[in-house]
């Protein structure tokens, strides 16, 4: 039990690279001044390193440095960019436009603004995961301010169509934010392209530390919003609060690395992807969740049918994976970004996700794919629903006991 | 999650997995929940002349406990009269497992099995021959 499982879920968390742990150190110990101390060399190399890593972000996504927002991470840019916009502007309208696939962190927040008084469209999504641009389009009201769209889902890994919402967002006056968090690294973003006006990131899915992210915000046409946090006036006043020197030069580092190896990295990782998947072609019942061509190149996500989602994951400790069930409550809740695709329950329990990243090899991969199998058949074995599968009964017309 | 040891063992190593003939007169077999539960079990036993249980199997789709559950049961069914296996009550099996209070209705639905393996036994008995077809309610629904 001392060995530790094989890590597949870089999409719930990535390790600091150690490039970028070695850059942070010094910023802990001899290097740490406060960026906002004007009056010496102790607060000036602070800023230095504090506006190199903010060329370092900006870089990665095509933005000006005086564009990002230092926050805690994605989940404070998300309720920075939608709490602070509709309030800013909430004397123009109130509506507000997002996707049911969203993060928590986009939803919740939306949740909050519809107790205050905002209305919100929470929209259905395409079989694929994918945005339906014409339910987007027909979603628009004259008093819609925000519309906020992730790029890149975090559990099925498809890519929304960014781009196309942005032209129809600007044609229509509305402001888009979207929430990259899963997209770092991993798709190619030019805010100077772009037609996005706000923009959520974290360090963490990118290799960077934990606590730390950012919110781009555009200067042209110049978006505004109200901040939450307030104090010392820090980041032009859209977020009060001391710089986290450290953090920030870590997220700086990743970001730069991302920049320079994102083309190698990802055709490494989609070529481990397509081993995973290709390991598992030849099972029964086994079906892909999300497009698989309009996604990123490190997500799978697939459902094992008739395997119960629990007790595959007990099968399975050896290879730390998500599963689309929230079971770390008593009660087992389906993944409801699986069911927005329009999976059954059943369905949705028996899915996993694996997330492949940086240091995933060829082995991890092969490893993963022969316990899946042999588990999975295990598992089959002793279901009563594969042999009623193998038997050809339809489960859907069995008349289950009623509850 | 934390599993008891004799839950871990019935799951990694379960007794008695299989099917008997569902055709055959001394075959009862009783399937209790439903997929939407998350649990599905098939009890099946084997009844000797004497009204003893001879043998058992059982399919189980579920969690650790679930498989557990009815694992252990095929053990306890047999050698058993239909009554005597009547008298297993889930709060036992529950104890045996030391099954956590979210996974009570593991032992619950392992229960209600034996009761519909036994039920399709006897009316197949008394009845000829009706199909195996017993429906018990134990899944419990959630509060959305």
């Amino acid at each position: 039990m001392s060995k530790q499982p094989i890590y597949l879920d870089y999409s719930a968390t990535t390790p600091v690279d150690p490039r970028v742990a070695e850059r942070m150190i010094p910023y802990l110990t001899e290097l740490f001044g406060n960026p906002a101390s004007r009056s010496h060399a102790f607060g000036w190399a602070a800023e230095e390193a504090v506006e190199n890593a903010r060329e370092n972000v900006a870089a990665l996504v095509g933005a000006d440095p005086r564009e990002i927002v230092w926050t805690s991470g994605a989940t404070e840019s998300n309720n920075l960019a939608i709490k602070g916009v509709a309030r800013f502007h909430s004397g123009r309208g109130r509506h507000l436009i997002t996707v049911k696939t969203e993060h928590k962190a986009v939803l919740d927040t939306m949740r909050e603004l519809e107790r205050q008084g905002y209305s919100v469209t929470y929209l259905d999504v395409l079989p694929n995961g994918l945005l339906d641009l014409d339910a987007f389009r027909a979603a628009l009201r004259p008093d819609t301010i925000l519309a906020s769209v992730m790029f890149v889902n975090n559990e099925i890994g498809v890519i929304q169509p960014i781009a196309e919402l942005g032209e129809i967002c600007r044609e229509r006056g509305v402001l888009l934010h979207v929430d990259a968090a899963q997209a770092t690294g991993k798709v190619d973003i030019d805010l100077a392209r772009l037609k996005v006006d706000l923009m959520s990131f974290s360090a963490h899915k990118t290799y960077g530390p934990k606590g730390i992210g950012a919110l781009y915000v555009r200067r042209k046409p110049r978006v505004r919003l109200e901040a939450e946090m307030h104090g010392g006036g820090h980041e032009r006043g859209f977020r009060s609060g001391t710089l986290a020197t450290h953090q920030i030069v870590g997220m700086g580092e990743a970001f730069r690395i991302a920049r320079e190896t994102m083309g190698a990295e990802n055709e490494r990782i989609r070529m481990l992807r397509d081993r995973l998947l290709a390991g598992f072609a030849d099972m029964e019942a086994v079906s892909v969740n999300g497009d698989l061509e309009r996604r990123v190149a490190h997500n799978l996500n697939i459902s094992f049918n008739y395997v119960e989602g629990e007790s595959l994951l007990m099968a399975i400790k050896e290879i730390a994976v998500s599963s689309g069930s929230a079971c770390t409550s008593a009660s087992l809740e389906p993944s409801y970004v699986l069911r927005a695709l329009g999976l059954s329950d059943e369905l949705a329990h028996s899915s996993i996700r694996f997330s492949i990243g940086r240091f995933t090899s060829v082995a991890d991969v092969d490893f993963a794919i022969r316990l899946i199998r042999d588990k999975v058949g295990k598992l089959r074995e002793l279901s009563p629903l594969w042999d009623m599968y193998k038997a050809g009964i339809d489960l859907d017309s069995v008349q289950w006991a009623a509850h | 999650m934390a599993y008891s040891e004799k839950v871990l063992d019935h799951y990694e190593n379960p007794r008695n997995v299989g099917s008997l003939d569902a055709g055959d007169a001394g075959v009862g077999t009783g399937m209790v929940g439903a997929p939407a539960c998350g649990d599905v079990m098939k009890l099946q036993i084997m009844v000797g002349k004497d009204g003893v249980i001879e043998d058992a199997k059982f399919k189980t789709y579920g969690c650790g406990s679930a498989i557990a559950s009815s694992s252990l049961v095929t053990e306890w069914v047999k050698g058993k009269t239909l009554d005597e296996a009547l008298a297993i009550k889930n709060t036992a099996i529950a104890e045996e497992l030391a099954l956590p209070p979210v996974k009570i209705h593991c032992s619950i639905l392992a229960e209600d099995a034996i009761k519909a393996a036994v039920a399709d036994y006897r009316s197949k008995r008394s009845a000829g021959d009706l199909p195996s077809a017993s429906e018990y309610a134990a899944c419990e629904p959630e509060a959305a």
